[in-house]
């Protein structure tokens, strides 16, 4: 019943793009947010594609995960399109009819803000289905080390990542009992109104809840009877180098950002 | 009425490329106030066949009737599913309640029976578990032990007055003496009820124990159903499918071989002892 629901979208593999390190990777990734923050007129967007493109062919993904990609804004984006057309009042009235009023700058600010949020969401899902969640909290935990000068607790907040993406598949797996369990006592999730429904769902949330503590608790138990006290003088299984498609990576994001801002100067 | 189970296959995530079938062709029926065991290897398909029984899946092909009502329709697939009482591995996945009471009553709730016929129904079953009803209304289900709680989620089922009571592996994580206290429960609650048990279990012990019947699955088919003289005779083939034959059995076996005169059958702890009392005497 549940287990249409995918979690993390990452798409085994061994391309070049999988094999970089998880910091760079993150590092990248905001540089080319910035990149797409300093598009200010609309070809430069071409190159962006062709960076999305690169990346995706490298990494040997099926470019329609890429569509996938842009299904949560299904949505917002024709929204988003739809009042930038409609509310923005500037340049040459191109259209006045009843109570439409559309501008030449409508339509072009309604082409840029879509363009800019697919592809901000397009790029940055590369990141997610290039990368395990592991190797990504092993970066994230390995980039904010130098908060812990200001004693924020980066290892514990890694470990929580961790543990949390552990125990995602083995909930799932437990909500699904629950419900057959409560299904066969002859209770009925799917009549009634939304209350109702609501209401109906708490045969299976409590257990569940009441579980994951258990589960926690078992955790807790099963980590300290391993010595584990916390992040200080911890050594790694998998010890993250920076090997030399890191540094070619960077250079080519930065030729990246770099043509962005020339092409905008001298070409456009 | 029986439960009669047609032609049945299953298959996983059908039509894609991971399609793995689970249950092939399975035919069996469950005669009222039969005991059935049900064994296999991890794997066989034994949890897939148990949530076929009551609807809880859906098979590919064939069908499965519960007294006339067949699963594969919606609209009869409630009423099968009131004469079938299930109850999976562990108590955790059912308590939910606020008291041990108000838990046992869900499925009768749930049945639409009027609140006076609820209590007595919750009442009846947890006293037929052994649990006191009154003090039942002030505890938590989240209080109570391990065996306790085994208690209440099996008073839970049987408050429903299942006509076929399906039993997932109901001695898994006890130690023997609770595994016999669940079994000697099932065995009373079968008497007292008349009800039919299909139940799942990796234990050939405890199957031996209870089951009249005995169905064997490997890889999704049925390999072997008999009587347990019969199932159990065929040391060779379960050995083969990476099954045991009980306790007594491979002791009988050993002493076999160091030229004791064993006869046959003797698959249960009881039967084993006599023949053991009269050989001794005997000697």
């Amino acid at each position: 019943m549940l287990n249409d629901i995918t979690l993390g979208q990452y798409l085994p593999g061994n391309s070049a793009v999988h094999r970089l390190d998880p910091r760079t990777k993150i590092l990248l990734m905001i540089a080319y947010i910035v990149a797409i923050f300093l598009v200010e007129k609309m070809p430069a967007f071409i190159i962006i594609a062709a960076f999305i493109l690169a990346v995706t062919l490298t990494a040997r993904i099926p470019l329609n995960y890429l569509l996938k990609a842009l299904k949560p804004l299904r949505f917002i984006l024709p929204l988003m399109f739809l009042f930038n057309l409609l509310l923005v009042r500037k340049g040459n009235l191109l259209v006045d009819w009843w109570i439409i009023k559309i501008y030449d700058e409508g339509i072009k600010n309604a082409f840029f803000i879509v363009l800019r949020l697919s592809t901000l969401v397009v790029g940055t899902s590369l990141l997610t289905l290039t990368t395990t969640p592991i190797a990504l909290t092993d970066g994230l935990e390995k980039l904010m080390a130098p908060l812990k000068l200001i004693k924020f607790p980066v290892h514990e907040l890694a470990m929580m990542m961790t543990i949390a993406l552990r125990f995602i598949p083995t909930l799932i797996e437990e909500a699904d009992k629950i419900q057959k369990a409560q299904l066969a006592r002859g209770a009925d999730f799917e009549s009634g109104n939304v209350i109702k429904r609501a209401k109906a769902m708490l045969p299976v949330l409590i257990p569940l809840i009441v579980n994951s503590f258990r589960h926690a608790g078992e955790l807790a138990m099963a980590m300290e009877s391993r010595c584990y006290h916390g992040g200080e003088g911890r050594t790694r299984m998998r010890v993250l180098k920076l090997q030399w498609g890191d540094l070619a990576a960077a250079l080519i994001t930065g030729a990246l950002i770099a043509a962005i801002l020339l092409s905008q100067r001298f070409l456009f | 009425m029986p439960i009669v189970v047609e032609k049945l296959s299953y298959t996983y995530m059908q039509n894609t490329a991971n399609a793995h079938t689970a249950l092939d062709d399975i035919s069996f029926t469950v005669g009222d106030s039969e005991f059935i065991g049900l064994i296999g290897h991890t794997g066989s398909g034994k949890s897939t066949l148990i949530q076929q029984l009551n609807g809880l899946m859906q098979p590919t092909s064939g069908r499965v009737l519960v007294d006339g009502y067949d699963m594969n329709d919606k609209k009869q697939r409630a009423k099968g599913r009131a004469l079938i009482g299930m109850a999976f591995q562990y108590p955790d996945y059912q308590l939910f309640d606020s008291t041990v009471f108000a838990d046992v009553s869900f499925g009768p709730r749930n049945m639409k029976l009027d609140e006076a016929e609820v209590k007595r129904l919750a009442a009846e079953a947890l006293e037929l578990v052994g649990l006191d009803p009154a003090e039942m209304m002030e505890k938590s289900p989240f209080e109570l032990s391990g065996g306790q709680k085994r208690r209440a989620a099996l008073a839970g089922i049987i408050a429903m007055r299942p006509k076929y009571l399906v039993l997932d592996e109901p001695m898994a994580g006890l130690d023997p003496g609770g595994r016999r206290d669940v079994l000697e429960l099932i065995a009373r609650l079968r008497a007292e009820l008349g009800c039919a048990v299909i139940m799942v279990s990796h234990s050939m012990d405890d199957i031996a124990r209870s089951a009249e019947r005995i169905i064997v699955l490997n890889n999704g088919r049925i390999r072997m159903i008999g009587t347990p003289e019969q199932v159990f005779a065929d040391t060779a083939e379960l050995t083969e499918i990476g099954l045991d034959v009980p306790k007594p059995m491979q002791l009988a076996a050993m002493l076999k071989q160091r030229g004791a005169a064993v006869p046959d059958g003797l698959y249960t702890e009881e039967s084993f002892i006599e023949w053991l009392g009269r050989a001794v005497k005997h000697a």
